[in-house]
């Protein structure tokens, strides 16, 4: 139970009874700040060791969002940027589950996407490529987690393009997902790749992730389980954020 | 470091975290969707942290993010996350009541031209820190960019408090006072509001301390 009788604190998360700090990210699993082939990453990494501090309430807490604060078609991104006509391409089912690092499923996360359209194509200012807009797309969608952890979107498959890194890059066809759990700490963005595309292993961002294992959970899997019939593929990608351990270290006690 | 006598063992994990992917460049159609020129949705957080009808206490935070040849980073979106006044997370784990109309969290996009940010909000109060310490008014602040592979978190805090900065449980462990200094916001501008000051250094002599939190 919280204690939340005036003026007293409560503890900082890490009493007996109550989840404990999250599990430590390990950082060998994510892609180092400096990956030389990506080359923005050059000028844009720390060159000093991050410094370790133990969660407290800032790292344990973090905002949340409930389905309230969203639109009925926040996540179709085949129906909410036009009012009439519909984007072009192959239509798609995108969804999967929240589970944390104890394989128990997270709801109430809120998941924003956004992609290109189906000719590889942001709508976005700074985007010159030369392939065209879809006056039907916009790119972004948004929804919060069920009570299993699951969620989905509607939308359709974006394209591959080209980017300025080395003199020919391309960048597999992705979804970009940003994931907020219960804490701030867990944090988290990503992007999703899709399972056969041969352009997965020449990016160098998807190539910044050293392990294959964890570069593998970035690919969503081909889903028929789940496909509409004479309507859409549908595509799994699951996603896992930091656990918390389940005891709690003390230094000393609270006193209180 | 000791363990409670009656607490079962821990359980390690079962499963890896997903993997961090840079935001790129186009951050903006997915996290502020208006400033990319989407209008589909209704609500969509941005740089008000606090009840923008709370105009007593209000302040401003503005910066840039600089990156390692000292330009601006144009494409740089920030996060905030802060207690109110005091010092209540507007969170299930805190459970403390919170100020009317406060939702704690803020997100900033640079501007496209410029590379400034800022965020509207009121000064935090102390917050709890382990063992039963007292933590420094902060703003836990998160960034990330087209270049960023993994979202940089760090601090801001508050240059009047001195003080309570001597006990912070997380300045404490920065042995260096240059250092040190990269997380404490410079006050600029009074006047309608306070402002305060929060320029973010990626790499070079002013690096920013990031944590690993």
């Amino acid at each position: 139970m919280t204690d939340t009788r005036p003026g007293r604190l409560p503890a900082s998360g890490h009493r007996p009874g109550r989840p404990g700090p999250f599990f430590a990210r390990d950082r060998g699993h994510h892609p180092p700040a400096l990956w030389p082939d990506y080359k923005t990453s050059v000028a844009r990494s720390p060159r000093q060791p991050l410094l370790s501090f133990e969660n407290t309430l800032s790292e344990i807490t973090g905002p949340l969002f409930s389905l309230r604060d969203l639109g009925p078609q926040d996540n179709d991104l085949l129906s909410n940027f036009a009012t009439e006509g519909q984007p072009i391409g192959e239509r798609m089912l995108l969804h999967g589950q929240v589970l944390d690092q104890n394989a128990r499923p997270v709801p109430g996360v809120l998941i924003e996407i956004w992609q290109a359209n189906a000719a590889g194509r942001y709508r976005h200012v700074n985007d010159g490529y030369r392939a065209p807009l879809d006056p039907a797309f916009g790119g972004c969608g948004r929804t919060v987690t069920d009570s299993e952890g699951r969620y989905f979107f509607r939308s359709i498959k974006p394209g591959a393009y080209p980017w300025p890194n080395a003199t020919d890059s391309w960048r597999p066809a992705h979804v970009h997902f940003s994931i907020f759990g219960s804490g701030f700490a867990q944090r988290l963005i990503t992007q999703a790749y899709f399972e056969g595309d041969p352009l997965i292993d020449r990016c160098p961002i998807a190539g910044s992730i050293p392990d294959p294992a964890a570069r593998n959970m970035l690919v969503a899997r081909l889903d028929m389980e789940n496909s509409v019939p004479f309507d859409m593929l549908a595509w799994r990608f699951d996603i896992v954020l930091r656990g918390r351990r389940s005891t709690c270290f003390e230094n000393r006690p609270e006193g209180n | 470091m000791r363990i409670p006598p009656n607490a079962p063992p821990n359980t390690p994990p079962v499963l890896k975290e997903t993997p961090s992917q840079t935001a790129g460049p186009y951050v903006h159609i997915g996290l502020r969707p208006s400033v990319a020129g989407f209008a589909g949705y209704t609500w969509e957080p941005d740089h008000q942290i606090a009840n923008p009808a709370d105009k007593s206490r209000r302040i401003r935070i503005s910066g840039t993010v600089f990156d390692g040849t000292g330009a601006p980073v144009k494409d740089a979106l920030i996060e905030a996350w802060q207690a109110d006044a005091n010092g209540h997370y507007p969170h299930p784990e805190d459970g403390r009541p919170v100020m009317p109309g406060f939702r704690g969290f803020g997100r900033a996009a640079a501007d496209l031209e410029s590379g400034e940010w800022h965020f509207d909000t009121i000064r935090p109060g102390p917050v709890p820190g382990p063992g039963g310490t007292l933590q420094a008014p902060h703003v836990s602040l998160w960034i990330v960019a087209r270049g960023i592979n993994i979202g940089l978190h760090t601090r801001l805090y508050f240059p009047e408090d001195a003080a309570l900065h001597a006990t912070d449980p997380l300045l404490a462990i920065i042995p260096d006072p240059r250092r040190r200094e990269t997380l404490i916001a410079t006050r600029e501008k009074d006047g309608e509001g306070v402002t305060y000051r929060f320029d973010i250094h990626i790499q070079g002599e002013y690096e920013t301390v990031f944590l690993d939190i």
